[in-house]
Order: structure tokens, then sequence, then C-alpha cells
């Protein structure tokens, strides 16, 4: 009913975006702030609401193992969206939150979302510590930093409660973080914690299971990221068992696409990857949804002599919410070896 | 003590006008019997009608003990009807929600002389004693007619006007209701008068009038 | 040969128009009345259908504080701390002079979403720069007030409601950081709710439980006006068939056959029915259109549903008002053909045998109404519940109906018997050759009184013991009510030293035998003991209610389960003897009434913000203005016990403002149907009049014996009427009443009602009967005369 809602609502809202869009991610921008090459990050500032941008993140995708020795993936996101300008508080406020919570077991997956209205409490992010939730869904640290988190989501009988610490720095992606989505210039704000470990329970209808393992945290905020012509992305975050880890994400469009990534060394320095160095080849297709979806990649990055295969853990890794994406862990085997997490949106 | 005087009267109907009575006048006295003959629809009715003070004249007068009609309003006839005349009609005069037996007492009650007695034995008279209990419509013509005859003597009426009494009589009834109607006249000095078509009638009745063209001759 | 007889029925209509006129009329009204009842309820029961349609579905439960709103705040750390809840800002203003309710909803977590979401529009608005919604009816009417947002029609709102966004509705109703209400969506345990919260489980169909005795009353009517309107059409289509009884017998004897005559016959009545049927369509849309605007206004008075002020035009309705038209003609026609059947060629049965017959049948229909009373009273003794009430009911009045021409014969009968003058000796017989003709009027015209006047005094009877039991119960002089538990506390201290007594109004709410129940604490106090209605009680009962040995339970409680001194009662989880049952009226849910120490014992800390002061009378005014100044009450919450009856009483009346319409729409049907009969009679009264003008009866005397007749056959129907009515106004208190409300109610009797109502009778039956007797009055004396000479 709700996800009915939405859909209306981001119809409404950004009609010829919605194709391609994802998460209000519209082609057009009139009167928000604009992603700006020369801005620096500014923390713990910057892990707070942009209000000035239209949309923005807070996402979070875990790799883990249980206790019972099976693989697990964990996904929370907080999307802000702003249907207006202006700074109203109360019922006035222009933005609205979505939260998405995906949960992968090899043979399951669970996914919820929560919607709420900005300005009156019931969703929002806030420092002093900094906080980020919508109703009873939870992302909150010890302090205004982001080095420690308690993230807590779920819905009926399935929900997970893990601590994480962050083990590196924050990373910029892109130019100091401003992050570059297409050839004609479409940008976000973009960096992320890939360094998180983690350690705590998810509650799976049949009981519950511990779980240690890795986590990856996104922030990235933007007014307009996507070209008109671009359809949809694959995302990959992979964490190799040498301690580096790739961001690498490929736009769709009519022709070749556009890719960018960053190579982050064990020790935290970062790396931009252009649309050259990038190369990304769908081996397997899944049915999934009533659609087929690549499930089984080739990535390679020649540069770092990375020529990896990702495999999805399920490839039913399906959020199907008011905005139907496939999100899940993969595992890597190849040149490196290691797991990570796959976005792939778009895909009809 | 029934005195009519040139009287006209007519009837409209539709685009017609109907001039039946054209100037008749007549003198009948206390006591007296009279027979009214005259071709069928030549007005017999309507005369005895009139001077039943049932129904309003066109022209002259009709006097009854020396009341002119022309002059008492609509309560002054009713009075007269009820009081001083009695009439018997050619048909379906009786009361239909009354039994015969009250029928017959009917008039006379309304006339506020009622003679329980004298009413037993008209009925008696009359041959109707069996009948007292029945309802008008359960009775033959005759029978009905009888019992209009009945109710009409038994209220002792000063003047008592008969349209065709025995008309639907046979012929041996109807001589013997003659007879009496002359007899119970005789004894009570009520004036008769009676419109037959039959001569035989006519003739007993001794004095005869003839109704033709409107006018008596 | 067909040809020929329809030209003969036909040339018969064209010669006595005024025959046909009333027989339509006739039709049409019974058919009007029906279907107008028909409609006001299928309006009023599609807009309940509507409005529980939309505004939730089936059991809603809500949280709300007792005394005030949720702050914003608490409604978003409920949602953090993991509640489905949703939020409603709701509240009246005045628009246009009418009172709406702005219904502020977030359309995130509204389950009504679901519904108005279907419209794309809708979403868009709401978060856009505002937009109301509201059904077209409304919006018309509030086009022209300026400052508003922008309306959008949705019937998908429920009538008489304004929704929006809650940022609009906090800009309309001047508040922000305020919630009314919030909707429970997922179950949740009411102990878990924060201090001065409250859980109310609402019934799904809550209007239409409310509104249900309203309804009560119009389905009652619907049925009288049913059964008048069969009588009146079986009168008008008897009557029909009866007067052209001579033409029957010429056609048949001049060689037409039974069977072509009768379905000649049967083409001209469908004919009939289907035209008089659909005038009374029409007829029955304009009364219930003009009933309806005070249907709606009781009904919001009332209960707070919303019925529209429109009518539609419900197939419901409309063929409800069609089948009574022609199931009515066909019941009629029936009996007509058959007796048709039956008519010999010969024999000229006219009125007097008619009515001998008719002695005969109204022994054999007076037997049937007494087994049908008989009936009724089998099924209320076999079943319980309404439908044996109503069996028992529409028993009673139907024997009662199908017994009056019986009675009236007999009570004609002794009249006549005694009746000594002429005159008087004529008019009795006269009027017992003319019952038959009008017995059906007149048995409509029965039902009629016979209901007003079980009506009117089971209304009469609920005004006295309502208004005795107001006085009992509203024993305070003031009453107030606080903004919150604070101001509560603080008012109680203020007042104490100030008024006779502080009596404080503390309520929990339960479950009671599974049915949503108030219990009330009560402290120590004289004013319970000297005012408090109880119907039963224990000789002791203050005492144990104060020492917590024993609870009060309201009459409706008592008689739904049964439960009556010394039985067991179970709150919250505590069994405890019935020390007392007390009257409760207009409260259709169960209540109990316990010590305050052991409600707060068994319910915790329930909110303590309202409070009945006594005060001495003379001091009244000067407490009130002295509270007013002093605390900032919300609004209205300071009353005087004067006041509360009178807005009561405002409210009793209300409910019957309908009720009395109806009765007094019945009656003149009623009367109508008398007149239509006298002038169907017309032509055959002439030779039962002549001879006896001829006589020497003036035909002014003639009129007013007929008008008197007609009086008196009315008077007598009005002596049978009153009794009748009164056992039905005791079925009414005794069986209807408690089955449907829960409630018993003492009889009382009002003479004065009876005459006034027997007096309306006689005026329905001089109106009636005037033009007839006028046209006697008038009448030529060529036209009597012509009777001694027309063969009949
Ligand atoms: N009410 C009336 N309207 C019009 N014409 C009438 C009326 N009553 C009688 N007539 C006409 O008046 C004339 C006289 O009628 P009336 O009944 O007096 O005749 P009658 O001599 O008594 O005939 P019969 O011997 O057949 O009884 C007739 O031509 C009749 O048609
Ligand atoms: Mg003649």
């Amino acid at each position: 009913m709700i996800a009915r809602l939405w859909i209306v609502l981001l119809v409404l809202l950004a009609p010829p975006a919605f194709a391609q869009g994802f998460a209000g991610l519209g082609t057009t921008a009139e009167g928000f702030a604009l992603p700006d090459p020369d801005t620096t990050f500014d923390f713990p500032q910057d892990h707070l609401p942009h209000e000035g941008f239209r949309i923005e993140w807070w996402y979070l995708t875990a790799t883990l193992s249980g206790a019972d020795g099976l693989d697990y993936g964990l996904q929370w996101t907080l999307f802000r969206t702003a249907l207006g300008q202006g700074a109203d508080q109360g019922w006035r406020s222009p933005h609205v939150w979505l939260g998405h919570a995906g949960m992968t077991t090899p043979d399951r997956h669970f996914a919820a979302e929560k919607i709420a209205r900005g300005g009156i409490g019931q969703a929002g992010v806030t420092s002093g510590p900094f906080d980020a939730w919508i109703d009873d869904w939870r992302m909150l640290s010890t302090d205004n930093s982001l080095n420690a988190l308690r993230l807590t989501a779920g819905e009926g009988d399935w929900g997970y409660d893990v601590a994480l610490q962050a083990q590196g720095p924050l990373i910029a992606h892109g130019a100091e973080g401003y992050s570059v989505k297409s050839p004609t210039g479409q940008a976000s704000h973009y960096y992320s914690q890939p360094f998180y470990t983690v350690s705590g329970r998810l509650n799976l209808p049949e009981g519950p299971v511990e779980v240690t393992g890795q986590a990856w945290l996104d922030r990235e905020w933007s007014s307009q990221p996507l070209a008109e012509d671009q359809s949809g992305w694959d995302w990959f975050s992979l964490s190799f068992d040498s301690g580096d880890k790739l961001m690498a994400f490929r736009l769709r469009d009519g022709g070749a696409g556009f890719r960018s990534g960053t190579w982050i060394t064990a020790l935290g320095e970062a790396q931009p990857l252009g649309d050259d160095q990038i190369v990304t080849t769908p081996l397997a297709h899944a049915q999934v949804a009533g659609r087929e979806v690549p499930v089984h990649w080739r990535l390679e990055v020649p540069s770092r002599g990375v020529s990896v295969e990702v495999r999805a853990l399920n490839p039913q890794s399906w959020m199907g919410l008011s905005i139907a994406y496939w999100e899940g862990p993969v595992q890597v085997t190849g040149s490196h070896t290691g797991r990570g997490y796959l976005e792939m949106t778009g895909y009809e | 003590m029934l005195k009519i005087d040139t009287v006209t009267k007519s009837y409209d109907t539709g685009a017609q006008h109907h001039r039946v009575l054209q100037g008749v006048s007549l003198h009948l006295a206390a006591g007296e019997a009279l027979a009214l003959t005259g071709e069928s629809g030549s007005g017999k009715s309507t005369l005895l009608h009139l001077a039943a003070a049932l129904d309003g004249f066109d022209s002259g007068e009709i006097t009854l003990n020396g009341a002119a009609y022309s002059g008492l309003d609509d309560r002054g006839r009713a009075q007269l009807r009820r009081e001083t005349l009695a009439l018997v009609f050619q048909q379906f005069s009786l009361v239909p929600s009354l039994t015969v037996g009250d029928n017959i007492l009917f008039h006379a009650r309304l006339a506020g002389r009622p003679d329980p007695a004298w009413a037993a034995e008209v009925t008696r008279r009359l041959g109707l004693s069996d009948l007292t209990g029945r309802w008008p419509e359960a009775l033959s013509g005759g029978q009905q007619q009888r019992v209009a005859i009945a109710r009409a003597i038994a209220a002792r009426p000063q003047l008592l006007l008969a349209d065709e009494p025995t008309g639907n009589l046979d012929e041996d009834t109807a001589t013997r209701v003659l007879d009496l109607m002359l007899e119970l006249v005789r004894e009570t000095g009520t004036a008769l008068w009676l419109v037959t078509h039959s001569e035989a009638v006519a003739q007993r009745v001794g004095r005869r009038v003839h109704l033709s063209g409107g006018v008596l001759a | 040969m067909t040809r020929v007889a329809w030209g003969a029925l036909i040339s018969h209509w064209r010669r006595q128009p005024l025959q046909l006129v009333t027989l339509i009329l006739g039709l049409a009204l019974a058919t009007a009345l029906w279907s107008a009842v028909q409609a006001i309820n299928a309006e009023a029961r599609a807009s309940y259908a509507r409005a529980s349609e939309q505004l939730a579905t089936g059991t809603q439960a809500i949280i709300d504080r007792p005394g005030g709103g949720i702050a914003l705040a608490t409604y978003a750390q409920m949602r953090r701390d993991g509640w489905n809840v949703a939020p409603v800002l709701q509240g009246r203003i005045v628009l246009e002079g009418r009172q709406v309710t702005i219904v502020g909803i977030d359309v995130l977590t509204h389950p009504a979403a679901a519904v108005t979401g279907e419209t794309p529009d809708l979403t868009e608005s709401f978060l856009a720069e505002g937009r109301l919604f509201a059904r077209p009816d409304l919006i018309a009417r509030l086009s022209g007030v300026p400052d508003l947002p922008p309306l959008q029609a949705n019937a998908a709102v429920p009538p008489g409601e304004l929704w929006t966004d809650i940022s609009v509705a906090e800009r309309l109703l001047g508040q922000t950081g305020q919630l009314s209400h919030l909707l429970v969506l997922d179950p949740i345990d009411a102990g878990d709710l924060a201090p001065g919260l409250r859980l109310r489980v609402e019934e799904g169909n809550d209007t239409v439980q409310l509104t249900r005795s309203f309804h009560l009353n119009l389905t009652a009517f619907g049925f009288l006006a049913f059964g008048v309107g069969l009588f009146i059409v079986h009168g008008a289509i008897g009557l029909a068939f009866e007067q052209r009884r001579a033409l029957f017998r010429t056609l048949r004897a001049l060689g037409v056959p039974l069977r072509r005559l009768m379905l000649v016959l049967s083409i001209e009545l469908l004919g009939l029915a289907v035209v008089a049927g659909a005038l009374g369509l029409v007829l029955g849309h304009l009364v219930a259109a003009a009933l309806l605007p005070d249907v709606a206004a009781t009904l919001r008075g009332l209960y707070g549903a919303e019925v529209d002020g429109a009518l539609a035009l419900r197939p419901a309705w409309v063929l409800a008002g069609l089948a009574m038209a022609l199931g009515g003609a066909v019941v009629a026609g029936t009996g007509a053909l058959a007796k048709l059947r039956r008519l010999p060629i010969l024999a000229g049965a006219t009125v007097v045998v008619w009515a001998e017959n008719a002695g005969l049948g109204s022994r054999r229909q007076a037997m049937a109404g007494v087994a049908l009373a008989v009936l009724g009273v089998i099924a209320l003794a076999l079943f319980d519940g309404l439908v044996a009430g109503f069996a028992l009911l529409a028993g009673l009045l139907l024997g009662a109906a199908l017994c009056l021409p019986l009675c009236l014969s007999l009570m004609l009968r002794l009249g006549h018997s005694a009746a000594s003058g002429p005159v008087a000796q004529w008019v009795w017989a006269d009027a017992r050759a003319q019952l038959p003709g009008l017995s059906l009027a007149l048995m409509a015209l029965m039902l009629a009184l016979a209901t007003n006047v079980g009506v009117s005094t089971m209304v009469s009877s609920f005004r006295l013991t309502f208004t005795g039991w107001l006085d009992q119960r509203l024993a305070a002089e003031l009453y107030v009510t606080a903004r919150d538990d604070a101001q509560g506390a603080e008012i109680e201290a203020w007042l104490a030293p100030r008024v006779q007594a502080v009596l404080p109004i503390r309520s929990a709410g339960d479950r009671l035998n599974g049915q949503p129940a108030t219990i009330f604490g009560i402290i120590e106090h004289q004013t319970y003991r000297d005012h408090w209605p109880l119907l039963q009680a224990d000789p002791a009962v203050w005492a144990r209610i104060e020492a917590g040995e024993g609870v009060l339970i309201n009459e409706q409680l008592a008689y739904r389960q049964d439960l009556w001194l010394g039985d067991q009662v179970t709150l919250a989880g505590q069994s405890m003897p019935v020390v007392g049952v007390y009257s409760d009226y207009g409260n259709p849910n169960p209540q109990a009434i316990i010590g305050m120490d052991t409600l707060l014992q068994l319910y915790g800390d329930v909110p303590n913000y309202r409070f009945g002061l006594r005060v001495p009378p003379a001091q009244v005014d000067a407490v009130r203005a002295e509270l007013a100044e002093r605390f900032d009450l919300p609004p209205g919450g300071l009353r005087a016990n004067t006041e509360v009856k009178q807005v009561s009483k405002a409210v009793f009346e209300n409910t019957f403002v309908v009720t009395g319409a109806l009765n007094a729409l019945t009656l003149g049907v009623a009367g109508f149907a008398i007149l239509t009969s006298l002038l169907t009679l017309w032509t055959s009264r002439l030779p039962q009049i002549a001879p006896v003008w001829s006589l020497g009866l003036t035909r002014r005397t003639i009129a007013l014996v007929e008008l008197g007749r007609s009086l008196m056959l009315a008077a007598f129907t009005a002596l049978i009427a009153v009794p009748v009515g009164l056992g039905l106004a005791w079925v009414l208190l005794n069986v209807i009443n408690v089955e449907a409300f829960g409630w018993r109610l003492p009889m009382f009797l009002f003479p004065r009602d009876w005459a006034l109502l027997t007096g309306l009778a006689l005026i329905a039956a001089a109106l009636a009967a005037g033009w007839p007797a006028w046209r006697v009055a008038r009448v030529p004396p060529a036209m009597l005369l012509k009777v001694f000479a027309n063969d009949r």
C-alpha cells in the first residue's frame, strides 16, 4: 500500500526520470544545489544531511559469516529526498525519508521498506552523537564520527542488530569526493567508510545467528546524478582477502556506458579509476522476479592486475520494494579472492 | 286543497329544450280521488313530482293547503313532503338500508305520527306481513311497490300521490291493491291522485284528467 | 369482442374520471409513503457504508489522550520505539455557516491512503501547496469560501469531511505540534502505553451500531407505510371492481367470455399499477428529499454520522416502490377477480346484500386477525430477539386491522338497536350498509392512528423517564473538564474549599463480556445515595461499592448478558458481584461503576480531569464565573447541569422529528384513503339518499348526516385504535426497546394525546367526507329523481 503510494509519488515528482532513475535520482535539478568540484569534505558536518541537495543516502552493506558456518549479507539504507526547497520544519518540511533493509542467506532474501515525512522526528539524521533513523531502524554512533556504529533494522520475523567498528580512514571517491557519473558532467559528492568490521546477531525466522564480517558505508548526495540517456547501473564494492578494496560501477546507456571506480589499498590510499580502466562483462544471467539479471560477472582492472569473477551468494537477492533492484552479497574468485556487494538497478 | 295553476316545466337536455308541461291547471279537494292518464312520456310523472314538491317548475304556481310552492325554501318543501304528502313512485323508492318493516314505518315516523297498529294493519291488508324482515332488494318489483304503498298509507298523508302504483302488479292483485287504496282513502279522508295507464283503474277512481301535449284535458 | 370490452371498460373511466383519479392517486400515495421511507433508509445506509469503507477497515483501535491532544514528539518517539501507529489531526471548523470536520492525515502512514492513493492527484496535492479533498456536494457548498487551499472532489472522502495533509490541517485548525489521535495499525498491548495515553477500540461499524435505534424507527415506519399502503391499494382496486359490477354483468350477458373479461381486467390493472407506481415514486422521491435534510441533521447531531443531503435514485427503493404498487395491485386484483368469477350474470346483488356478505366475511376476517395476533404472541414466546418482536408487532397490528370491520359493525348494530328517531335509525342502518366499502380505508386509518398512539406513547414515556433520569443522573450543579490531569489537579485543589463537593469522574476502558465497556469509579458521597437512578439494588449497595465489594452495572449490560443482583462480573480479571443495576439511556454500550479505590487498583492511574461539582444553587453562577476566569479551560469545559439537560433534551427531541413527520404523513394518507373511498362510493350513494330525500329530508340535512356518519366511523375507529396503539406501545417499550437498546421503559398513559389524535382523526375524516357531503347538499333534485326512473 505504501509502496504503491511511493511509486505514485515518484512518478508525479519526476515523470521522465523514474524510468532511468533510482530513488529519486532525477535528471533535473531546478533550484537545488549542484555538486561543486571545488568543495572539500568537512567532517563530521558532512555526515549530516545536505538539505540544499535533492537526494542523499547513507548506504551500508555487510558481508558476514555466521557461527553456523554459512555466509550472510545485510543492507541498511536511508534515503533522503527533497520534494521541494525550503527549511520548514514540522509537517511543512519538504523532505521525505525512505529506509530499505535487506538480509541475505545463501537461499533466502529478506527485504523491507519504511517511509516517513521529514521535519517531525519520525526519521532523520542528527549529530551529538551521530544518529540516523527511520522509525525503529537506526544507525547510531558513539560520537559524532562514524567510527563505531550500532545498526538495527528488521520487520516481522527477521532483523538484525550489529556493531560496526571502523578499521581505516574515510575514502573520498573521484576528485576529492567529486564523483563524475557521465561524460557530460553529471556528478555527486561521494565518500565511503569501507573498513568496518562487524559483529552482532541476525534474527532469522527460525532463530538468531551470531555473525562477524566486514561492512562498507557509502555516503552520496547530489541533485542530478544521471544523464538523460542513462538507464541504470551495476555497482561493485569488493573487499579482497589481501586487504585491498575496489569500488567500481558502470552506468548503462544506449551505447558503451560509463565506468568509474576507486582502488583502495589496505592502508587506506585511494586511487580513482577512469572509464577506460575498468571492464565489466556479464557471464551468466538468472531469472529474478520475472526478468533477466546478470548475477555472474567478470570484472577486470588491468592497471591493478585484477581479473576476477564475481558471483552472487544468492542470485535471488531481489529488493522487491517500491523501487525494485537487485542488491546482495557476492563471492570473488580469480586473480583476487574475497567478498563484496553487488547492486544492480534499472533491469526491467 | 291542491291547486295547480298554469304550471309550465321544461327539461334541458344538452342542446335540446324540451317543454313537457305547457300550462297545466288543476284543483283537487280534500278526500277527492283523481286519476291521471296520458301517453308514455307525456309528462305524468313530471307533473306528479311537481305536485309532490320534489322539483321546481318554470312558471305558474302550485299551492297546497294555501301554501304556495314558489314561496317555499328547501326546508319548507321537505317539511311538506314529510308531513302533508306521500308519494308512491313508479319504482325504486324504498330505503335500501332499512328492512321492509322499517321502510313501512319510516315515513310515519319522519312525519312524527308513528302508529304501529295502523302500520301493522296496512301491512297485513297489503299482504306484506311475511316480508317485514326482508331487505327491499330481496323483493320482487310488485312487492316493492306494495311496500311503497304501505309506507305512504301508514304515514296518513293528507294527499297521496301515486305514480302507476299497480303498474308492476298482475290484474288480480292490482285490483285488490286499488280497492284497498280507495278504501283507505275513504276511511282516512285522504286526497288521492294517481297516475295510470289502465282504463279500468281510471274508471274505478271516478274523476279523471288526461295529459296530452303538455296540457290537461 | 375484446375491443368492445375494452371500449366499455374505458368508457366507464371516461364517465367517472374522478374514480380513475382517486384510484391512481390512492395507489400512488401508498407507493410514495413506502418508497420515501425506503429511500431515506437506503440513503443513510449507503452513507454509512461509504464512510466505513473509507475511514478504516474492520475494528479500528485508536490511541488518544483523555483531555488533550498527543504531542507530535510523542508520536515520533512512539514510531521510533517501533509502534506502528498513524497520526490524525482532526477538528471542526465552521465554513459557510456549516460545521465541517477537517481530517488531517499523513499519507505516508495513514491506511486510508491506500484508498485515496489510487488517485495520483491526491498524493501530489497532499505534498504540494496543499489541497482539500471532499465530496462534490460539500465542495459545491464551499466554493465561495476565501483563503482555502484548492478544493478537489473525491468521492472516496466521507460526507461532511475535508481531508487534507496534516500540515494544511494545522493551519486551518490553528494549532501546531499536536495530534488528535493515532490509529493503531498493528496490534498493541494497552499496558505498554505511556501514562496518560489511552487505547480505545471502536467497533468497525460504529455508525451503523449507533444509528441502529434511529433506523429501527424508520424501518418500523416503513412497515407501517407498507401496511397502510396495502390496505389503501386493496381498497382502491376493490372499489374499482365494485363500481363496475353492473358493467361486467352486462358485458357477460352480451356474450363476453369470463376469461376474456378477466384477462382484459388484469391488463388494465397492471397498466394502472405501473402508472400509479411511477407517479408514487416521483412523489416518494419528493417526500424523501424533503425529509432527508432533517434526517441528516438528526444523525449528524446525535451520532456525528454524516449523511449526504442529496438523494440518489437507488435501485433498492425504486424496486421496493414499484413492487409495492404492483404487489398491492396483484393481491387486491386477485381477490377482486376471484369475486368476479363467482359473480352471477343476473341477480343484482347491491349494497345491502354486499354488506350482508361482507358481514359474513368480516367474521372470517376477524378470526384471521385474532389468529395473526396469536401467532405474533407465539413467535415472541418461541423466539427471542428483535425479529420476534417485530413479528409480534406485525401480528398485533394486522390482526387488529382485520378485526376492525367486525368490531365496527358490532358497534353500529348496537347503535342501531339503540337508535330511537327514524333519521337516527336510518343513519345507523346506512352506516352499516356503507361499512364494507369503507372498511379498508378505515383499516388504514386505524393502523395510522394506532401507530401514532403507540409511537407517541413510547416517545412520551421515554421522554418522561429520560427527563427524570437526567435530573437524577445530573445531580451535580456544575461539570468541569480540564485540559489534562495537571490542570485537573490544580482545579480540584482550588475548588475544594469553595464548593460542597468535588466528585471526580474517572473511567477506564475494558471489555465486559466481549463488548467494549466503560468502567467508572466513584468516591463516597451522599450525592450518589440520593440521586443515582437504580433499578435494582442490594440494600447496602453504596456501602458495598465503597468497600470495593461489588459493582453496579447499567441496564443494557444487565439485559444483554442477563446479569442481575448477585451475579458475578469480571473486571480486569477480578470477579465481583453485581450489587445494583442502574438505568443509562442513550448509551448503547455496557457500563459499570465501582468504588474509586477499586478502579485505581484494577486499572492503574486513570486520567483525572473531569469533575462534577456540588454547589449551592445560589452560588453556581459565581463559582462558574470564577472558574472560567481563573483557568484556561478547553471549549465546553465548563457546563451547568441545566445546560447539559437542555442539550440532551434537544437531542432527544431531534431524534423524533422525522418520526413525527412520518406520523402526520401516514395519517394524511389514511385520510385521503377515506376521501377516495367516499368519492368512489358516491354513485351508489344516490339511490340511498333519494328515497329519504323524497320522504321529506332536506339535502342539507342529508349532507350533514353523511358528514356525521363519516365522523362517527372515524371516531369508532379511533376508539378501537387507542387500545391497539397502547398494545403497540407496550410491545415497543417492553420488547423492542429491550431487544434493540437494552433498556425497558415504564409505560405512561397520555389521555390528552389520545384526545388530540382522535381529534386529528375526526378532522381528517371531516376533510375527507366534506367534499362528498358538499356534493350531496348541492345535488340537483332532477338527479335524485332520476334514481326512481333509472334501471339499476
Ligand atoms: N330529468 C330529465 N331530463 C330530461 N328529460 C326528462 C327528465 N325526466 C323526464 N324527462 C322527459 O320528460 C318527458 C316526460 O317524462 P315523464 O317521466 O314525466 O313521462 P311519463 O308521462 O311519466 O311517462 P311514463 O308513462 O312512461 O312513465 C319525457 O319525454 C322524458 O323523456
Ligand atoms: Mg311516468
